[in-house]
């Protein structure tokens, strides 16, 4: 299944809730677009829900520190929540789980935002 | 099942990198391997299947992607080979430098080693021949029966 997504706000911050697959193609374009439109309405306090992400591949990490890096350099933070394992082992192994900000409980992350 | 192989020859789309994470998936799950093994193994396919498609072949419609399944009594082998001009190893950067990690791209052939046994990369002038071994269970690296 390819990536969908939903944007909901919670206190300041957009919360966008996914589900499917970030991979090479699609998948990793919806990502894109959706982080691109939020920062181009000014939202840059994201945080990128990967709860129902059950796959993800090189690309779509590529993505992940596309959109990371993007936001970081407008002056905002993107941070991720809920990881499968799946995700949570391939940003381990690539050493990236310690670069970006993970969470477990989104009321938690959606006050650790500046 | 030992002994089988099969072979496919695939347009440089990406579709075609689909196909063969889902036909590496059937086939190790039909060759045994555990849920996580599957996995890894499709995915090492589909990361070799982009390289081959984007990096390889450049979505050249004239080239072909050559992809093979053999199930030997210790592995399940499984070849990708583009025409492209052939991957320069040497370019590779390793993808977990600190200069590296925030990079979108080049962790393609490191996740490809994580999840697989043994990886062989032979390029040369007519494309990038990658091969990928993921031992089976109940086989010693010799091929023999281990002891159980």
């Amino acid at each position: 299944m390819n990536l969908k997504t939903s944007t909901r706000q919670v206190d300041g911050v957009a919360i966008v809730d996914c589900s499917g697959r970030i991979t090479l193609g699609e998948g990793s374009v919806v990502l894109r677009d959706v982080v691109k439109d939020l920062l181009t309405k000014g939202q840059k306090k994201i945080l990128l829900n990967l709860g129902e992400v059950n796959y993800i591949d090189s690309s779509g990490i590529g993505e992940l520190v596309s959109a990371y890096t993007t936001v970081r350099n407008q002056g905002g933070e993107l941070k991720l929540l809920k990881l499968t394992k799946k995700v949570h082992d391939l940003l381990q192994i690539t050493k990236l789980y310690t670069v970006f900000d993970v969470k477990d409980d989104e009321t938690a992350a959606v006050k650790g935002f500046r | 099942m030992a002994g089988d192989r099969f072979s496919y020859k695939l347009d440089s789309t990406l579709e075609t990198v689909d196909n063969a994470e889902q036909t590496a998936s059937r086939i190790a799950s039909e060759s045994g391997f555990d849920e996580d093994e599957v996995m890894q193994i499709a995915m090492a396919v589909r990361e070799a299947a982009v390289n081959a498609v984007l990096h390889g072949n450049a979505y050249d419609p004239e080239k072909k992607i050559e992809l093979e399944f053999e199930r030997t009594i210790s592995d399940l082998v499984i070849t990708i080979r583009d025409q492209g001009k052939g991957l320069d190893l040497a370019k590779i950067p390793d993808p977990l430098a600190p200069e590296n990690l925030l990079k979108t791209s080049g962790r393609g052939i490191f996740l490809i080693r994580s999840f697989m046994d043994e990886v062989q990369i032979n390029p040369s002038q007519a494309g990038t021949e990658i091969k990928l071994f993921k031992h089976v269970h109940g086989t010693s690296e010799d091929g023999k029966e281990a002891p159980q």
